[in-house]
């Protein structure tokens, strides 16, 4: 019997195992941001120091300043990001904090600086870590003891999930993005489909997706409850990652490919659990309710609690309904909306900044709405493509990167009770600032809901209707 | 971490279930570090009105549960949210104990790991503690945890714990210090690992 991805990294990276079961795997990157101070105070107080400087990594994203005209700051944010960069001179660790063109959100700035790496392990205090695992790296989300446990022994005790195989085959429809392929997922498994399962995405559609599309797709497979998602390296990644700034390089770089490349699942390797789907079934997809699997394609109606399936179920549609102000079968078009957001580490990376600013080109906004991208390298690059001004030129706010608006962190916030088309990840009550609404979308779709202030079906802006 | 042998002390009654842990530590005092403490971040939204005075409904503003040590809690106790500084801020008011029917996985291994001993009840039992406390106020609650057992007046019973998890609390081991006392199988992996994938060990900025 074969075996898949997922087994072959975490045999590779087992040190030892416990009586209790718990396998204690060597980490070998370690990403921290400006919200996991917490985990170095607990290192301290402990009386431990950082064990290995050189595979620990700093990037402030989720308390800085963005330049959005809405915010509403606090010093304090300014000393969270502060408090990253002194713990990074006194460790002696790379860390990169607002005005570097290095600085970003740490699920989009990780792998384009090359810091993450086919076959690593790879943690961090955040549950969008699942992210790198497009990289066909073994990448998990952590918390403050488990942070603190990493910094002084570089390694993490885990308790082995189960695999799941989730095949996506077929081609992409017009306007059809990676969001909305996780998305429908999402929708067809259920929030708590993963639980307890790591997810490795296969299969044509999977295959045909840019690195960004596949950080995108990855990024969300914790909205499913997985503990993570992978993609096997391929031609894509290793294109992605050459030339990189923490990448391999020369002798090294060759060494690596050559190891790269056998990390596959084995044609006869078992999986726990096989979802199969076919990409001709997704459209652009759009949330109505305050989980991520509340979704439709934006061709549908507001679903009508009567028919849902359970009592417990027709409750929960019922008050997400009544939280994000909607009536039961109204049209999904017809929803007007206060303000757009662009970017997050989902959809803050170049590839999505261009495919909105295609929609919004030779258009005007309608409601307030920014961009931010995902990285300061996404932004520079987005300058020099001349996609800022289109955003500008349309009235969008095009502002600094890091977390922003997605939650509502650093002040960048939704008012409440006020509608956002937003490209972030998650959709719950108070998300975006305390009673916000939140439907989430890809770029492009978001980009529509903006220049028509409702929310709209992008394919009419894209060309012909499929 | 503080070891945790037995504890004796006066018990609170908090029977609602799923409370979660942005009602235990709301979100705002997330800001603050560890040193900082927790302990007014407690239940802040159910101990202080708006205005910062105290209710006079909720449990921990009347004496004598204003000085309890150990929770009793309803089911699914510690749900939502990961932030470890809810149970900071239980620890740093000064519980060393929470009884409940469930506990949320994460909030679970976050207690553990900091000292403070959760035990899982039965529903009933922890339906029978509640009223004892309720109609004698001050009753103490003793837990021993070498020998798993609770006594709550006329009532006593036994718990489940992981042995690992255990002996960590007895001696007062993070599982980090644990972890360092196989520092040499560490390093040995870690040179063993580190000659096999060269690109792995040192990133360097190019
Ligand atoms: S962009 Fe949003 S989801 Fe991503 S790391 Fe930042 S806060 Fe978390």
């Amino acid at each position: 019997m074969g075996t898949n991805l997922f087994e072959k990294i975490w045999t590779a990276n087992s040190v030892m195992e416990r009586p209790d079961g718990a396998t204690l795997l060597f980490v070998d990157r370690h990403i921290v941001h400006d919200a996991t101070s917490q985990g170095f105070d607990k290192m301290e107080a402990e009386g431990h120091s950082l064990r290995r400087p050189d595979l620990t990594f700093g990037l402030a994203d989720h308390y800085v300043a963005t330049g959005n005209s809405t915010a509403q700051r606090k010093p304090s944010f300014d000393q969270m990001v502060s408090r990253l960069d002194a713990e990074s001179r006194r460790w002696g660790f790379d860390s990169f904090g607002p005005g570097s063109r290095k600085q970003g959100i740490v699920h989009v700035a990780g792998p384009e600086l090359g810091i993450t790496l086919p076959g690593c392990v790879l943690v961090c205090g955040d549950s969008h870590t699942a992210t790198h695992g497009a990289m066909g790296a073994l990448a998990f989300g952590i918390g403050a003891s488990e942070i603190a446990h990493v910094l002084a022994t570089q390694t993490i005790w885990q308790r082995k999930p189960k695999q799941m195989r989730v095949t996506i085959d077929g081609t992409l429809g017009q306007s059809v993005t990676a969001k909305d392929l996780i998305l429908a997922l999402i929708g067809k498994i259920g929030a708590g489909g993963g639980t307890g399962h790591v997810i490795e995405y296969a299969g044509s559609a999977i295959r045909g997706l840019s690195m960004e599309g596949r950080l995108t797709v990855c990024n969300m497979t914790i909205e499913a409850g997985a503990r993570t998602g992978m993609i096997a390296p391929d031609e894509t990644t290793i294109s992605y990652l050459e030339g990189r700034d923490y990448a391999p390089k020369g002798e090294a770089w060759d060494r690596a490919v050559a190891h790269w490349r056998t990390l596959v699942s084995d044609d006869d390797a078992v999986f726990d659990r096989e979802v199969v789907m076919h990409s001709d079934e997704v459209a652009p997809m759009v949330t109505w309710g305050t989980s991520p699997m509340d979704v439709l394609p934006i061709t549908g109606t507001v679903p009508d609690p009567s028919v849902a399936g359970s009592d417990d179920e027709r409750k929960r549609i019922s008050h997400a309904l009544d939280y994000m102000g909607l009536t039961a079968g109204m049209q999904l078009t017809d929803i007007r909306i206060d303000r757009a957001f662009i970017g997050s580490c989902t959809n803050g990376r170049i590839e999505d900044l261009r495919a909105a600013a295609a929609v919004v080109k030779g258009r005007k906004a309608q409601v307030p709405a920014f961009v931010t991208s995902g990285s300061g390298q996404v932004k520079a690059q987005a300058e020099a493509e001349g996609l800022d001004r289109i955003f500008t030129e349309a009235g969008f706010e095009w502002t600094d990167p890091g977390c922003s608006m997605c939650v509502a962190m650093n002040g960048d916030l939704v008012p409440p009770g006020e509608r956002c088309a937003s490209s972030s990840n998650r959709n719950f009550e108070g998300r975006q600032g305390r009673g916000s609404r939140t439907h989430l979308v890809s770029p492009s779709m978001a980009a529509a809901a903006a220049v028509t202030g409702h929310l709209a079906d992008v394919r009419k802006f894209t060309g012909s209707r499929s | 971490m503080k070891p945790f042998k037995s504890h004796r002390g006066i018990a609170a009654p908090l029977p609602k279930s799923n409370i979660n842990t942005d009602l235990i530590v709301p979100a705002r005092y997330l800001l603050r570090t560890r040193k900082d403490g927790f302990a007014d971040a407690l239940f802040s939204d159910l101990r202080y009105e708006v205005d910062g005075t105290p209710t006079s409904d909720f449990v921990l503003n009347q004496p004598p549960f204003d000085t309890a040590t150990v929770l009793v809690a309803g089911d699914n106790f510690g749900c939502g949210s990961s932030r470890e500084h809810a149970v900071w801020s239980l620890a740093d008011y000064g519980f060393r104990v929470v009884i409940a029917p469930s506990f949320a996985d994460i909030f679970h291994g976050n207690s553990l790991q900091n000292g403070l001993l959760v035990i899982p009840t039965p529903q009933a039992t922890v339906d029978q503690i509640c009223s004892t406390l309720t109609a004698n106020p001050g009753t103490e609650i003793a837990v021993d945890l070498d020998a798993q057992t609770v006594v709550c007046g006329n009532l006593s019973y036994t718990f489940e714990i992981d042995p690992y998890r255990k002996e960590c609390l007895l001696k007062g081991l993070s599982e980090t210090a644990d972890t360092l006392r196989s520092l040499s199988t560490i390093e040995t992996f870690e040179s063993q690992h580190g000659q096999s994938r060269p690109w792995l060990a040192a990133p360097h900025q190019s």
